[in-house]
C-alpha cells in the first residue's frame, strides 16, 4: 500500500532540455495522502519543468517518478481520471464561453461535477455566458482551477494557482484549496508568492537552479536561517567599540558602507545585548531593524543574487 | 471504455463546432472557395482534350470538386486549426486530461471533417444534377477516395502544423502540398492527359489516389486491380503521416 502512503514518489529526478540546458537537477521527495506540498522558487527555478514530470506531460531525463503507484508518463490512462492539472496559463479556446469551456471538459472528465457546481465553487457563476477572451486574468484562473476539480481528483497539481489574482481572490482559493486538502486531497503547488506558501503548505522545498535549496516544513526551513539585525553606528564607532559579538550570540556579521549586519539565532539575547550597550554609551542607532527568521529571510538567503535583479521588475511578489 | 472514448469526442467535437461556426471567416473560406474555384474552372476544363482521355465534362470536375474541398476546406483550415490549439495551449491542456492524443488530433479535427465530408456529398450531387451526369458507376470506389482523402488530409494537416508557427506561416507552409497535388496529382489537368512517363510518378502522389479513385470510380473505367493499388497508396500516404506525426508533432509552442 505505499501508494496510500507516498501519493507522490520521485527519486532522483531530472529534466534536460534539448539544448542541453539542466532545467531539474536530481530532485527527490515525496508527498502523502492529504498532504499540501508547495514547490517555491523564483522564475526559472525549475518549478513548472519539475511539475510538468509530475503530471506526466514530459519524460524525465533520469530518475523516476510515481503518482498514485504509477509511472504519470508511461500510465497515463491509469493515473488521469484520479488527478486535476491546473497549468501556469490558460490553454482555453479564447472564443468559447466559461459554460461551454466546462461543458466541454466535464465531457471528457469521468465522474464530473455538474458544470454549475464547479463555477459555484470557483465563484464564476454569473459568468456563464461571458468568453474566455473576456475575462480578467484572474477570473481564468479560477475558470482553470474548476475544470481542474471537475473530476473530484484525488490529487491536484496547481502551478501558480493565485498568479493575476487581488488579494480577495487569492483568499478565496486559499480557502478553498485548504477546504479541498481539508477533505483528503493531496496538492502539490507552486507559487512565488512566499505568504501563499507560508500560509498553506504542510510542508515546501526552495528550488533553485533545478536543485532543493531547502526542505520540510515552515518552520524547519526557516529554523535553518538565523534572525538579523542591522543598524547604522554613529561616526567614529566602529564594530570594535560594542560588546565582545559572542558575549551577544552573534553568530556572523557584515559591514556593508555605514550599515551593520548581525546574525543570530537568539534574536531577543542579541537585541537586549546590542540596545542595552546603546543606552549606555549615548549612542543613536539609527535605521535599526531587528527580524527574525522568516520564510522571505530564507529565500532571499537562498535566492541570492538572481533575487535582486528580479526585485526591481516584480517587487510586489516577495511581500 | 468505448463509451467514455465516444463521450469524449463527442464533447470534443461540439466544443469545435461552436468554435467554428464562430470563426466566420475561416468557416466561409472553407465552404466557399472550394465552390467557387470549381465553377472558376469549368472553362478551363472545357477547353481541354477530354475526348481523347474517354472523361465527360462532369467526370474531369467532380474529381477537382472534391480534392478542392480537401485542399482548402479541409487540410488548410486544419492547418490553421492545429498551430492556434498548439499556440493557446488548448492542446497541452487536453492532455492533462484524459483525453489520448489519437483522441484530442481526431477530435480537434472533427468538426471539420464533418464539414468537409457534408461538402463532398453536396457538391457532387449539385455538380452531378447541374452537369447532368449518371449515377457513379462504382459509388463504393468513390465514397472510399472521399473518405480516404478526408483520414489523409488530416494526418498530413497534423504533419505540417509541425513546421508551422503560426495561423499566419500556414499560409505558406501549406503550399507545397497545395501546388505539387494541384499540378501533379491530376486534380486540374486528368493524369490522362499528361505526358505518359509522368504517370507511374505522378500516380504515387498524396493526393493521386483519392483524384483516381473517385474519377475513375464515377466512370467505372477504374478495374478493380487499379482500384486496390490506388486505396493501397493512399493507405500507405496515411500510415506514413500518422507514424511521422506521432513522432514529432508539437504539443505546445517552442519555449
Amino acid at each position: 500500500m505505499t501508494s496510500d502512503e507516498h501519493v507522490i514518489d520521485a527519486e532522483g529526478l531530472r529534466r534536460t532540455y534539448g539544448g542541453g540546458f539542466e532545467a531539474v537537477r536530481s530532485l527527490s521527495f515525496s508527498v502523502a495522502r492529504g498532504e499540501l506540498f508547495a514547490l517555491l522558487g523564483t522564475n526559472g527555478a525549475g518549478k513548472t519543468s519539475t511539475l510538468e514530470l509530475l503530471e506526466g506531460l514530459a519524460r524525465p531525463s533520469g530518475g523516476s517518478v510515481r503518482v498514485l503507484g504509477h509511472d504519470p508518463y508511461t500510465e497515463r490512462a491509469a493515473v488521469r481520471p484520479r488527478v486535476g492539472v491546473m497549468l501556469q496559463e490558460g490553454g482555453f479556446p479564447s472564443e468559447l464561453t466559461v459554460r461551454e469551456t466546462v461543458r466541454m471538459w466535464a465531457g471528457c472528465t469521468s465522474g464530473a461535477r455538474p458544470v454549475g457546481a464547479a463555477l459555484e465553487m470557483v465563484g464564476l457563476h454569473g459568468r456563464e455566458n461571458v468568453r474566455v477572451k473576456q475575462l480578467s486574468g484572474g477570473e481564468r484562473r479560477r475558470l482553470d482551477l474548476a475544470t481542474a476539480l471537475l473530476g473530484r481528483p484525488e490529487v491536484l497539481f496547481l502551478d501558480e494557482p493565485t498568479t493575476g489574482l487581488d488579494a480577495e481572490g487569492r483568499r478565496e482559493t486559499w480557502d478553498l484549496v485548504r477546504e479541498l486538502r481539508d477533505g483528503g486531497t493531496t496538492v502539490l503547488l507552486t507559487t512565488h508568492y512566499l505568504e501563499e506558501a507560508a500560509e498553506l503548505a504542510d510542508r515546501l522545498a526552495i528550488l533553485h537552479e533545478g536543485r532543493f535549496a531547502a526542505q520540510g516544513r515552515v518552520d524547519e526551513v526557516v529554523a535553518q536561517y538565523p534572525s538579523r539585525i542591522s543598524f547604522e553606528l554613529p561616526d567614529g564607532y566602529h564594530l570594535g567599540d560594542l560588546p565582545p559579538l559572542g558575549q551577544l550570540g552573534v553568530t556572523g556579521h557584515e559591514v556593508a558602507g555605514r550599515t551593520t549586519r548581525l546574525f543570530t539565532d537568539r534574536l531577543q539575547r542579541t537585541a537586549t545585548g546590542l540596545l542595552t550597550w546603546a543606552q549606555a554609551a549615548g549612542v543613536e542607532l539609527r535605521g535599526l531593524d531587528a527580524r527574525s527568521a522568516s520564510l522571505e529571510e530564507a529565500f532571499l538567503e537562498i535566492a541570492g543574487g538572481a533575487r535582486k535583479n528580479e526585485r526591481d521588475e516584480e517587487g510586489a511578489v516577495v511581500r | 471504455m468505448n463509451t467514455a472514448v465516444t463521450g469524449r469526442m463527442a464533447a470534443l467535437t461540439r466544443a469545435e463546432l461552436t468554435l467554428l461556426v464562430r470563426h466566420r471567416a475561416v468557416l466561409l473560406t472553407a465552404l466557399v472557395v472550394p465552390v467557387a474555384m470549381t465553377f472558376a474552372m469549368r472553362p478551363v476544363v472545357e477547353d481541354m482534350d477530354l475526348r481523347e482521355a474517354g472523361l465527360s465534362l462532369g467526370e474531369a470536375m467532380m474529381p477537382m470538386a472534391v480534392a478542392f474541398v480537401l485542399l482548402f476546406g479541409v487540410y488548410s483550415a486544419l492547418v490553421t486549426v492545429y498551430v492556434v490549439r498548439r499556440e493557446e495551449l488548448v492542446l497541452k491542456r487536453l492532455r492533462t486530461g484524459e483525453l489520448g492524443d489519437a483522441e484530442i488530433l481526431a477530435g480537434t479535427a472533427a468538426a471539420t471533417l464533418v464539414a468537409g465530408l457534408a461538402q463532398c456529398v453536396m457538391l457532387l450531387v449539385a455538380g452531378a444534377a447541374v452537369l447532368g451526369m449518371e449515377m457513379p458507376a462504382d459509388p463504393v470506389w468513390v465514397m472510399a477516395g472521399v473518405l480516404l482523402g478526408l483520414v489523409l488530409a488530416t494526418a498530413m494537416a497534423a504533419l505540417t502544423s509541425v513546421f508551422t508557427r503560426s495561423a499566419e506561416g500556414a499560409q505558406i507552409t501549406i503550399m507545397p502540398l497545395m501546388l505539387i497535388s494541384m499540378v501533379g496529382s491530376g486534380v486540374v489537368v486528368p493524369l490522362e492527359l499528361l505526358p505518359e512517363r509522368a504517370a507511374p510518378v505522378l500516380e504515387l502522389l498524396p493526393l493521386s489516389p483519392v483524384v483516381e479513385l473517385v474519377r475513375g470510380g464515377w466512370s467505372g473505367q477504374l478495374g478493380a486491380y487499379e482500384a486496390l493499388g490506388a486505396v493501397g497508396t493512399a493507405v500507405a500516404w496515411t500510415v506514413l503521416s500518422v507514424v511521422a506525426v506521432r513522432r514529432w508533432f508539437r504539443w505546445e509552442p517552442r519555449r
